[in-house]
Protein backbone atom coordinates (compact mmCIF):
# COMPACT_ATOMS: atom_id res chain seq x y z
CA UNK A 1 0.00 0.00 0.00
CA UNK A 2 1.33 3.13 -1.31
CA UNK A 3 0.37 6.99 -0.56
CA UNK A 4 -1.56 9.04 -0.85
CA UNK A 5 -4.13 7.59 1.59
CA UNK A 6 -7.23 8.42 1.12
CA UNK A 7 -8.93 9.64 3.97
CA UNK A 8 -12.86 9.87 4.43
CA UNK A 9 -13.98 12.96 6.60
CA UNK A 10 -17.41 12.75 7.96
CA UNK A 11 -19.28 15.64 9.40
CA UNK A 12 -22.23 18.01 9.12
CA UNK A 13 -19.81 21.10 9.82
CA UNK A 14 -19.70 22.81 6.60
CA UNK A 15 -16.26 24.62 7.59
CA UNK A 16 -14.85 21.81 7.96
CA UNK A 17 -14.16 20.78 4.59
CA UNK A 18 -11.79 24.02 3.70
CA UNK A 19 -10.48 24.04 7.17
CA UNK A 20 -8.99 20.80 6.63
CA UNK A 21 -7.94 21.77 3.61
CA UNK A 22 -6.16 24.32 4.55
CA UNK A 23 -4.28 23.04 7.59
CA UNK A 24 -3.29 19.81 5.69
CA UNK A 25 -2.41 21.79 2.06
CA UNK A 26 1.63 20.38 3.14
CA UNK A 27 0.53 16.68 3.20
CA UNK A 28 -1.55 17.04 0.70
CA UNK A 29 0.95 18.81 -1.56
CA UNK A 30 3.42 16.19 -0.58
CA UNK A 31 1.13 13.31 -1.99
CA UNK A 32 0.82 11.63 1.30
CA UNK A 33 -3.17 12.15 1.92
CA UNK A 34 -6.06 13.13 -0.27
CA UNK A 35 -9.69 13.31 1.40
CA UNK A 36 -13.04 13.24 0.73
CA UNK A 37 -16.19 14.45 2.40
CA UNK A 38 -19.18 13.16 3.47
CA UNK A 39 -21.83 15.25 6.14
CA UNK A 40 -23.65 12.44 7.95
CA UNK A 41 -23.55 8.83 7.77
CA UNK A 42 -25.38 7.52 5.18
CA UNK A 43 -23.35 9.68 2.45
CA UNK A 44 -20.20 8.46 3.97
CA UNK A 45 -21.34 4.74 3.58
CA UNK A 46 -22.54 5.75 -0.32
CA UNK A 47 -18.85 7.28 -0.44
CA UNK A 48 -17.36 4.08 0.73
CA UNK A 49 -19.57 2.07 -2.10
CA UNK A 50 -18.31 4.36 -4.51
CA UNK A 51 -14.79 4.34 -3.82
CA UNK A 52 -12.86 1.22 -3.24
CA UNK A 53 -9.45 3.31 -2.46
CA UNK A 54 -10.52 4.44 0.91
CA UNK A 55 -8.44 4.17 3.54
CA UNK A 56 -9.68 5.45 6.88
CA UNK A 57 -12.49 7.15 8.29
CA UNK A 58 -12.46 10.40 10.30
CA UNK A 59 -16.32 10.84 11.50
CA UNK A 60 -17.96 13.46 14.23
CA UNK A 61 -20.41 11.48 17.09
CA UNK A 62 -23.41 14.03 16.74
CA UNK A 63 -25.11 14.05 12.80
CA UNK A 64 -27.94 13.64 11.15
CA UNK A 65 -29.53 10.84 9.65
CA UNK A 66 -26.91 8.43 10.28
CA UNK A 67 -24.77 9.02 13.42
CA UNK A 68 -20.96 8.27 13.82
CA UNK A 69 -21.61 5.32 16.20
CA UNK A 70 -24.28 3.72 13.68
CA UNK A 71 -21.69 4.25 11.17
CA UNK A 72 -18.98 2.22 12.77
CA UNK A 73 -20.89 -0.35 12.82
CA UNK A 74 -21.73 -0.25 9.01
CA UNK A 75 -18.33 0.31 8.26
CA UNK A 76 -16.78 -3.19 8.15
CA UNK A 77 -19.84 -4.29 6.33
CA UNK A 78 -18.42 -2.97 3.55
CA UNK A 79 -14.50 -3.46 4.13
CA UNK A 80 -13.27 -4.74 7.37
CA UNK A 81 -10.11 -3.44 6.91
CA UNK A 82 -11.12 0.23 6.83
CA UNK A 83 -10.13 1.93 9.91
CA UNK A 84 -12.06 4.28 11.68
CA UNK A 85 -11.35 7.39 13.70
CA UNK A 86 -13.91 9.16 16.05
CA UNK A 87 -13.89 12.52 16.65
CA UNK A 88 -16.06 13.40 20.08
CA UNK A 89 -16.58 15.96 22.07
CA UNK A 90 -13.94 16.57 25.41
CA UNK A 91 -14.65 14.34 28.33
CA UNK A 92 -17.45 13.02 26.66
CA UNK A 93 -16.17 9.46 27.31
CA UNK A 94 -19.54 7.52 27.40
CA UNK A 95 -19.77 7.71 23.76
CA UNK A 96 -15.60 7.31 22.99
CA UNK A 97 -16.17 3.63 24.98
CA UNK A 98 -19.37 2.74 22.65
CA UNK A 99 -16.57 3.75 19.74
CA UNK A 100 -14.09 1.77 20.83
CA UNK A 101 -16.48 -1.12 21.46
CA UNK A 102 -17.90 -0.87 17.90
CA UNK A 103 -14.28 -1.06 16.51
CA UNK A 104 -13.06 2.23 16.59
CA UNK A 105 -9.13 2.59 15.93
CA UNK A 106 -8.83 5.88 18.24
CA UNK A 107 -9.93 9.34 18.80
CA UNK A 108 -9.64 12.52 18.78
CA UNK A 109 -11.45 15.09 20.65
CA UNK A 110 -13.26 18.94 19.67
CA UNK A 111 -12.03 21.49 18.88
CA UNK A 112 -9.43 19.85 16.46
CA UNK A 113 -5.92 20.17 17.60
CA UNK A 114 -4.48 19.28 14.06
CA UNK A 115 -1.26 18.54 14.92
CA UNK A 116 -1.88 15.51 17.17
CA UNK A 117 -5.03 14.75 14.61
CA UNK A 118 -1.99 14.04 12.08
CA UNK A 119 -0.39 11.95 14.36
CA UNK A 120 -3.20 10.27 14.91
CA UNK A 121 -3.61 9.69 11.02
CA UNK A 122 -0.30 8.85 10.53
CA UNK A 123 -0.25 6.27 13.19
CA UNK A 124 -3.25 4.70 12.49
CA UNK A 125 -2.81 4.24 8.69
CA UNK A 126 0.69 2.70 9.87
CA UNK A 127 -1.04 0.31 11.78
CA UNK A 128 -3.68 -0.39 8.74
CA UNK A 129 -0.50 -0.66 6.16
CA UNK A 130 0.87 -3.60 8.96
CA UNK A 131 -2.05 -5.09 9.35
CA UNK A 132 -2.99 -5.44 5.39
CA UNK A 133 1.19 -6.95 5.06
CA UNK A 134 0.33 -9.29 7.58
CA UNK A 135 -3.20 -10.39 5.83
CA UNK A 136 -1.08 -10.25 2.48
CA UNK A 137 2.36 -12.93 4.03
CA UNK A 138 -1.29 -14.80 5.57
CA UNK A 139 -2.48 -15.48 1.95
CA UNK A 140 1.19 -15.91 0.73
CA UNK A 141 1.36 -18.57 3.33
CA UNK A 142 -2.53 -20.57 3.18
CA UNK A 143 -1.77 -20.53 -1.08
CA UNK A 144 2.12 -22.03 -0.40
CA UNK A 145 0.30 -24.60 2.30
CA UNK A 146 -2.21 -25.29 -0.60
CA UNK A 147 0.65 -25.80 -2.73
CA UNK A 148 2.11 -28.18 -0.59
CA UNK A 149 -0.92 -30.21 -0.04
CA UNK A 150 -0.97 -30.89 -3.71
CA UNK A 151 2.27 -31.77 -3.70
CA UNK A 152 1.45 -34.15 -0.75
CA UNK A 153 -1.51 -35.53 -2.75
CA UNK A 154 0.72 -36.13 -5.77
CA UNK A 155 3.69 -38.01 -3.74
CA UNK A 156 1.46 -40.21 -1.88
CA UNK A 157 -0.60 -40.87 -5.41
CA UNK A 158 2.56 -42.54 -7.38
CA UNK A 159 3.46 -44.66 -4.07
CA UNK A 160 1.24 -48.39 -4.76
CA UNK A 161 -2.22 -48.45 -2.86
CA UNK A 162 -3.13 -51.75 -4.84
CA UNK A 163 -0.63 -55.14 -3.50
CA UNK A 164 -0.79 -58.18 -5.64
CA UNK A 165 -1.25 -61.10 -3.72
CA UNK A 166 -0.48 -64.38 -6.05
CA UNK A 167 -0.50 -67.21 -5.52
CA UNK A 168 2.62 -68.14 -3.39
CA UNK A 169 3.36 -64.50 -1.76
CA UNK A 170 1.99 -61.38 -0.79
CA UNK A 171 3.36 -57.66 -0.40
CA UNK A 172 1.91 -54.64 1.66
CA UNK A 173 3.89 -51.33 1.88
CA UNK A 174 2.79 -48.12 3.62
CA UNK A 175 4.37 -44.84 4.16
CA UNK A 176 3.48 -42.07 7.00
CA UNK A 177 4.83 -38.80 5.74
CA UNK A 178 6.58 -36.87 8.52
CA UNK A 179 5.78 -33.40 6.95
CA UNK A 180 4.08 -32.72 3.92
CA UNK A 181 6.29 -33.69 1.63
CA UNK A 182 8.47 -36.42 2.43
CA UNK A 183 11.73 -37.76 0.98
CA UNK A 184 10.65 -41.67 1.43
CA UNK A 185 8.94 -43.72 -1.42
CA UNK A 186 8.80 -47.81 -1.96
CA UNK A 187 7.97 -49.58 -5.19
CA UNK A 188 6.32 -52.48 -6.03
CA UNK A 189 7.08 -53.52 -9.98
CA UNK A 190 6.70 -56.28 -12.27
CA UNK A 191 9.14 -57.31 -14.31
CA UNK A 192 9.23 -60.21 -16.70
CA UNK A 193 8.92 -64.01 -16.62
CA UNK A 194 6.50 -63.00 -13.45
CA UNK A 195 9.84 -61.96 -10.92
CA UNK A 196 8.73 -58.84 -9.03
CA UNK A 197 11.12 -55.72 -7.87
CA UNK A 198 10.75 -54.38 -4.55
CA UNK A 199 12.27 -50.74 -3.98
CA UNK A 200 12.14 -48.68 -0.71
CA UNK A 201 14.29 -45.40 -0.21
CA UNK A 202 15.21 -42.35 1.88
CA UNK A 203 15.91 -39.11 0.19
CA UNK A 204 18.31 -37.07 2.21
CA UNK A 205 15.97 -34.38 4.06
CA UNK A 206 12.68 -33.58 3.77
CA UNK A 207 10.34 -31.02 2.18
CA UNK A 208 9.82 -29.77 -1.22
CA UNK A 209 13.30 -30.53 -2.64
CA UNK A 210 13.58 -33.64 -1.31
CA UNK A 211 10.17 -34.77 -3.09
CA UNK A 212 11.29 -33.40 -6.17
CA UNK A 213 14.80 -35.66 -5.89
CA UNK A 214 12.70 -38.15 -4.65
CA UNK A 215 10.44 -38.56 -7.80
CA UNK A 216 12.84 -38.24 -10.21
CA UNK A 217 14.96 -41.36 -8.32
CA UNK A 218 11.64 -43.03 -8.48
CA UNK A 219 11.28 -42.62 -12.00
CA UNK A 220 15.20 -43.81 -12.85
CA UNK A 221 14.96 -46.55 -10.50
CA UNK A 222 11.81 -47.70 -12.44
CA UNK A 223 12.59 -47.51 -15.66
CA UNK A 224 16.57 -49.42 -14.67
CA UNK A 225 14.59 -51.90 -12.99
CA UNK A 226 12.48 -52.57 -15.77
CA UNK A 227 14.78 -52.47 -18.56
CA UNK A 228 17.62 -54.25 -16.84
CA UNK A 229 18.22 -57.42 -14.92
CA UNK A 230 19.86 -57.70 -11.84
CA UNK A 231 19.79 -55.33 -8.73
CA UNK A 232 23.19 -54.11 -8.70
CA UNK A 233 23.62 -53.30 -12.15
CA UNK A 234 20.09 -51.09 -11.43
CA UNK A 235 21.31 -49.54 -8.67
CA UNK A 236 24.79 -48.59 -10.59
CA UNK A 237 22.77 -47.25 -13.95
CA UNK A 238 20.73 -44.97 -11.45
CA UNK A 239 23.75 -44.03 -9.34
CA UNK A 240 24.96 -42.23 -12.46
CA UNK A 241 22.07 -40.59 -13.71
CA UNK A 242 21.28 -39.16 -10.40
CA UNK A 243 24.85 -37.94 -10.14
CA UNK A 244 24.72 -35.97 -13.72
CA UNK A 245 23.64 -32.45 -12.81
CA UNK A 246 23.39 -32.54 -9.20
CA UNK A 247 25.41 -30.18 -7.44
CA UNK A 248 22.81 -30.10 -4.63
CA UNK A 249 24.49 -32.51 -2.93
CA UNK A 250 21.21 -34.44 -2.39
CA UNK A 251 21.17 -38.29 -1.74
CA UNK A 252 19.20 -41.40 -1.93
CA UNK A 253 19.34 -44.45 -0.06
CA UNK A 254 18.00 -47.25 -2.36
CA UNK A 255 17.62 -51.37 -1.75
CA UNK A 256 16.53 -52.75 -4.55
CA UNK A 257 15.86 -56.57 -4.49
CA UNK A 258 14.20 -58.63 -7.36
CA UNK A 259 12.12 -61.89 -6.12
CA UNK A 260 11.37 -64.79 -7.91
CA UNK A 261 8.15 -65.72 -6.38
CA UNK A 262 8.52 -69.32 -7.78
CA UNK A 263 11.94 -70.31 -6.76
CA UNK A 264 11.75 -68.03 -3.45
CA UNK A 265 15.20 -66.36 -4.35
CA UNK A 266 15.45 -62.58 -3.01
CA UNK A 267 18.30 -61.24 -4.73
CA UNK A 268 19.46 -57.75 -3.62
CA UNK A 269 21.82 -54.30 -3.51
CA UNK A 270 21.47 -52.14 -1.39
CA UNK A 271 22.57 -48.56 -1.83
CA UNK A 272 23.53 -47.06 1.78
CA UNK A 273 20.10 -48.37 3.23
CA UNK A 274 19.06 -50.08 5.78
CA UNK A 275 19.41 -53.91 6.06
CA UNK A 276 15.94 -55.39 5.68
CA UNK A 277 15.04 -58.22 8.96
CA UNK A 278 14.10 -61.62 7.16
CA UNK A 279 11.49 -63.44 9.63
CA UNK A 280 10.70 -66.36 10.08
CA UNK A 281 7.27 -68.29 10.82
CA UNK A 282 8.59 -68.63 14.37
CA UNK A 283 8.97 -64.69 14.81
CA UNK A 284 12.47 -64.81 15.07
CA UNK A 285 14.62 -62.62 12.37
CA UNK A 286 18.18 -61.20 11.51
CA UNK A 287 19.48 -58.62 8.99
CA UNK A 288 20.13 -59.36 5.79
CA UNK A 289 24.09 -58.35 4.95
CA UNK A 290 24.95 -55.23 3.03
CA UNK A 291 26.16 -55.78 -0.26
CA UNK A 292 28.89 -52.43 0.03
CA UNK A 293 26.95 -49.87 -1.90
CA UNK A 294 26.71 -46.24 -1.05
CA UNK A 295 23.59 -44.36 -0.82
CA UNK A 296 23.23 -43.07 -4.61
CA UNK A 297 23.89 -39.50 -6.36
CA UNK A 298 26.94 -39.19 -4.04
CA UNK A 299 29.79 -40.26 -6.54
CA UNK A 300 29.71 -41.64 -9.97
CA UNK A 301 31.22 -44.46 -11.05
CA UNK A 302 31.03 -46.48 -7.82
CA UNK A 303 30.36 -49.93 -8.60
CA UNK A 304 27.27 -51.81 -6.52
CA UNK A 305 27.37 -55.46 -5.45
CA UNK A 306 24.33 -57.80 -4.59
CA UNK A 307 23.71 -60.76 -2.74
CA UNK A 308 20.75 -63.29 -2.67
CA UNK A 309 19.00 -65.29 0.03
CA UNK A 310 16.44 -68.04 -0.26
CA UNK A 311 13.06 -67.36 1.47
CA UNK A 312 11.38 -70.93 2.90
CA UNK A 313 7.72 -70.94 2.87
CA UNK A 314 6.11 -68.77 5.14
CA UNK A 315 9.67 -66.42 5.69
CA UNK A 316 8.84 -62.44 5.46
CA UNK A 317 11.18 -59.79 4.08
CA UNK A 318 10.77 -56.56 6.07
CA UNK A 319 12.06 -53.51 4.01
CA UNK A 320 12.12 -49.98 5.93
CA UNK A 321 13.74 -46.60 6.59
CA UNK A 322 15.35 -45.12 9.05
CA UNK A 323 12.20 -43.16 10.45
CA UNK A 324 11.66 -46.39 12.02
CA UNK A 325 14.43 -47.23 13.52
CA UNK A 326 15.62 -43.95 14.75
CA UNK A 327 12.16 -42.76 16.11
CA UNK A 328 12.50 -41.28 19.49
CA UNK A 329 10.64 -41.71 22.52
CA UNK A 330 10.53 -38.88 25.22
CA UNK A 331 13.34 -39.94 26.75
CA UNK A 332 15.59 -39.51 23.63
CA UNK A 333 16.07 -43.41 23.02
CA UNK A 334 15.75 -44.51 19.57
CA UNK A 335 13.38 -47.62 18.47
CA UNK A 336 16.02 -49.43 17.19
CA UNK A 337 16.32 -52.98 15.46
CA UNK A 338 16.03 -54.77 18.43
CA UNK A 339 12.79 -53.60 19.12
CA UNK A 340 11.17 -53.96 15.75
CA UNK A 341 12.59 -57.73 16.06
CA UNK A 342 10.52 -58.14 19.65
CA UNK A 343 7.91 -56.69 18.19
CA UNK A 344 7.63 -60.08 15.47
CA UNK A 345 8.97 -61.95 18.21
CA UNK A 346 6.34 -61.62 20.71
CA UNK A 347 3.76 -61.64 17.42
CA UNK A 348 4.75 -63.16 14.29
CA UNK A 349 2.92 -61.77 11.77
CA UNK A 350 0.74 -63.77 9.49
CA UNK A 351 0.83 -61.50 6.38
CA UNK A 352 2.93 -58.12 5.01
CA UNK A 353 -0.39 -55.95 6.52
CA UNK A 354 0.16 -57.47 9.49
CA UNK A 355 3.46 -56.90 9.96
CA UNK A 356 3.29 -53.87 8.32
CA UNK A 357 0.78 -52.33 11.09
CA UNK A 358 2.32 -54.24 14.07
CA UNK A 359 5.61 -51.94 13.45
CA UNK A 360 3.65 -48.41 12.83
CA UNK A 361 1.62 -49.53 16.00
CA UNK A 362 4.98 -49.93 18.15
CA UNK A 363 6.78 -47.06 16.77
CA UNK A 364 3.56 -44.98 17.64
CA UNK A 365 3.52 -46.47 21.16
CA UNK A 366 6.62 -45.71 21.85
CA UNK A 367 7.22 -42.04 20.32
CA UNK A 368 4.15 -41.39 22.40
CA UNK A 369 3.67 -37.50 22.36
CA UNK A 370 7.26 -36.90 20.78
CA UNK A 371 6.53 -35.18 16.91
CA UNK A 372 7.57 -37.67 14.37
CA UNK A 373 10.51 -36.10 12.61
CA UNK A 374 11.35 -38.39 9.72
CA UNK A 375 8.80 -40.32 7.02
CA UNK A 376 7.95 -43.46 8.56
CA UNK A 377 8.19 -46.21 5.54
CA UNK A 378 7.73 -50.28 5.42
CA UNK A 379 7.45 -52.78 2.72
CA UNK A 380 7.48 -56.46 3.47
CA UNK A 381 7.00 -59.21 1.18
CA UNK A 382 5.91 -63.09 2.13
CA UNK A 383 6.51 -66.14 0.46
CA UNK A 384 3.08 -67.90 1.31
CA UNK A 385 3.07 -71.38 3.33
CA UNK A 386 2.66 -73.99 0.07
CA UNK B 1 23.92 -25.07 15.80
CA UNK B 2 27.67 -23.61 15.65
CA UNK B 3 30.22 -24.38 14.71
CA UNK B 4 33.96 -23.94 16.74
CA UNK B 5 37.27 -24.01 14.99
CA UNK B 6 40.67 -24.66 16.47
CA UNK B 7 43.95 -24.56 14.09
CA UNK B 8 46.51 -27.60 14.54
CA UNK B 9 49.41 -27.11 12.86
CA UNK B 10 47.76 -26.17 9.19
CA UNK B 11 44.91 -28.51 9.50
CA UNK B 12 41.61 -26.24 10.67
CA UNK B 13 39.48 -28.39 13.63
CA UNK B 14 35.64 -27.63 12.92
CA UNK B 15 33.45 -28.88 15.85
CA UNK B 16 30.01 -29.08 16.86
CA UNK B 17 27.58 -30.35 18.85
CA UNK B 18 24.06 -32.37 19.58
CA UNK B 19 21.73 -33.38 17.42
CA UNK B 20 22.71 -32.83 13.48
CA UNK B 21 18.76 -32.94 11.53
CA UNK B 22 16.53 -32.02 9.27
CA UNK B 23 15.32 -29.25 11.49
CA UNK B 24 19.27 -27.42 12.40
CA UNK B 25 20.92 -29.00 8.99
CA UNK B 26 20.50 -25.21 7.08
CA UNK B 27 21.81 -23.52 10.06
CA UNK B 28 24.65 -26.28 10.46
CA UNK B 29 25.71 -25.93 6.89
CA UNK B 30 25.77 -21.63 6.82
CA UNK B 31 28.20 -21.98 10.53
CA UNK B 32 30.24 -24.67 8.32
CA UNK B 33 30.56 -22.43 5.12
CA UNK B 34 31.46 -19.63 7.60
CA UNK B 35 34.36 -21.20 9.54
CA UNK B 36 36.01 -22.60 6.77
CA UNK B 37 37.81 -20.14 4.17
CA UNK B 38 38.43 -20.92 0.83
CA UNK B 39 42.57 -20.92 1.39
CA UNK B 40 42.11 -23.58 3.73
CA UNK B 41 44.28 -26.80 2.69
CA UNK B 42 42.88 -29.45 5.12
CA UNK B 43 40.00 -29.95 7.46
CA UNK B 44 39.24 -32.13 9.55
CA UNK B 45 35.48 -32.36 11.35
CA UNK B 46 34.87 -33.67 15.17
CA UNK B 47 31.93 -35.05 15.87
CA UNK B 48 32.46 -36.54 19.33
CA UNK B 49 29.78 -34.60 20.47
CA UNK B 50 27.29 -35.69 17.84
CA UNK B 51 24.51 -37.04 19.43
CA UNK B 52 22.67 -38.10 16.34
CA UNK B 53 22.81 -36.97 12.70
CA UNK B 54 20.34 -37.51 10.32
CA UNK B 55 20.64 -37.97 6.13
CA UNK B 56 20.35 -34.07 6.30
CA UNK B 57 23.33 -33.83 8.16
CA UNK B 58 25.40 -36.56 6.14
CA UNK B 59 24.34 -33.99 2.86
CA UNK B 60 26.27 -30.79 4.57
CA UNK B 61 29.37 -33.29 5.26
CA UNK B 62 28.95 -34.58 1.71
CA UNK B 63 28.60 -30.69 0.49
CA UNK B 64 31.37 -29.85 2.31
CA UNK B 65 33.57 -32.70 1.65
CA UNK B 66 33.04 -32.03 -2.59
CA UNK B 67 33.56 -27.99 -2.40
CA UNK B 68 36.77 -29.11 -0.10
CA UNK B 69 37.87 -31.58 -3.06
CA UNK B 70 37.46 -28.50 -5.20
CA UNK B 71 39.95 -26.30 -3.94
CA UNK B 72 41.94 -29.20 -3.42
CA UNK B 73 42.19 -29.43 0.44
CA UNK B 74 41.96 -32.60 2.68
CA UNK B 75 38.99 -33.37 4.27
CA UNK B 76 38.02 -36.26 7.38
CA UNK B 77 35.48 -36.55 10.11
CA UNK B 78 37.09 -37.95 13.46
CA UNK B 79 35.95 -39.15 16.73
CA UNK B 80 32.51 -41.01 15.75
CA UNK B 81 29.99 -42.63 18.55
CA UNK B 82 29.24 -45.65 17.70
CA UNK B 83 25.86 -45.28 16.78
CA UNK B 84 27.18 -42.23 14.30
CA UNK B 85 30.11 -44.65 12.77
CA UNK B 86 27.18 -47.21 12.16
CA UNK B 87 25.10 -44.19 10.07
CA UNK B 88 28.62 -43.91 8.27
CA UNK B 89 28.67 -47.07 7.61
CA UNK B 90 25.41 -48.27 6.24
CA UNK B 91 25.01 -45.35 3.88
CA UNK B 92 28.75 -46.04 2.64
CA UNK B 93 29.82 -42.62 3.48
CA UNK B 94 32.76 -44.37 5.27
CA UNK B 95 33.69 -45.33 1.93
CA UNK B 96 34.44 -41.74 0.46
CA UNK B 97 34.94 -39.77 3.63
CA UNK B 98 37.95 -40.60 5.49
CA UNK B 99 36.97 -41.39 8.85
CA UNK B 100 39.19 -41.15 12.19
CA UNK B 101 38.90 -43.01 15.59
CA UNK B 102 40.92 -39.35 17.05
CA UNK B 103 41.51 -36.38 16.35
CA UNK B 104 45.10 -36.85 16.66
CA UNK B 105 44.99 -39.52 13.57
CA UNK B 106 43.05 -37.59 11.40
CA UNK B 107 45.10 -34.88 11.66
CA UNK B 108 47.88 -37.24 11.12
CA UNK B 109 46.50 -38.60 8.19
CA UNK B 110 45.86 -35.34 6.45
CA UNK B 111 49.54 -34.78 6.75
CA UNK B 112 50.62 -37.05 4.40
Amino acid sequence: MEPPYKILVVDDEPDLEPLMLQRMRRHIRAGRYTFVFAQNGIEALERLNEDDDIDMVLSDINMPRMDGLTLLEQIPKVDPNIRSVIVSAYGDMKNIRTAMNRGAFDFVTKPLDFSDLQITIDRTLSHMTEWREALSSRDKLVALQNELNVASQIQQSILPTQFPQGDNYAVFGNMEPARNVGGDFFDVLFLEDGLIGLAIADVSDKGVPAALFMMSSRTLLKGSAIGMGDPGSVLGEVNELLHEDNDTGMFVTILYAVYNPFSGEFAFANGGHNSPLIVHPDGSSSMLPLTGGIALGVAPGLPYGQKSIDLAPGDLMFLYTDGVTEAMNAEGEEFGVERMQEVFAANPPQDPQEANEAIFKAVAEFAGDTPQSDDITCLALSRSEK
Amino acid sequence: MGVTTERQDNTLIAKTEGRIDGANAREFQDALDAAIDSSERAVVLDLEEVSYISSAGLRVILLTAKSLQKQDAKFAVCSLSESIREIFEISGFDQIIAVHDSRDEAIDALKN
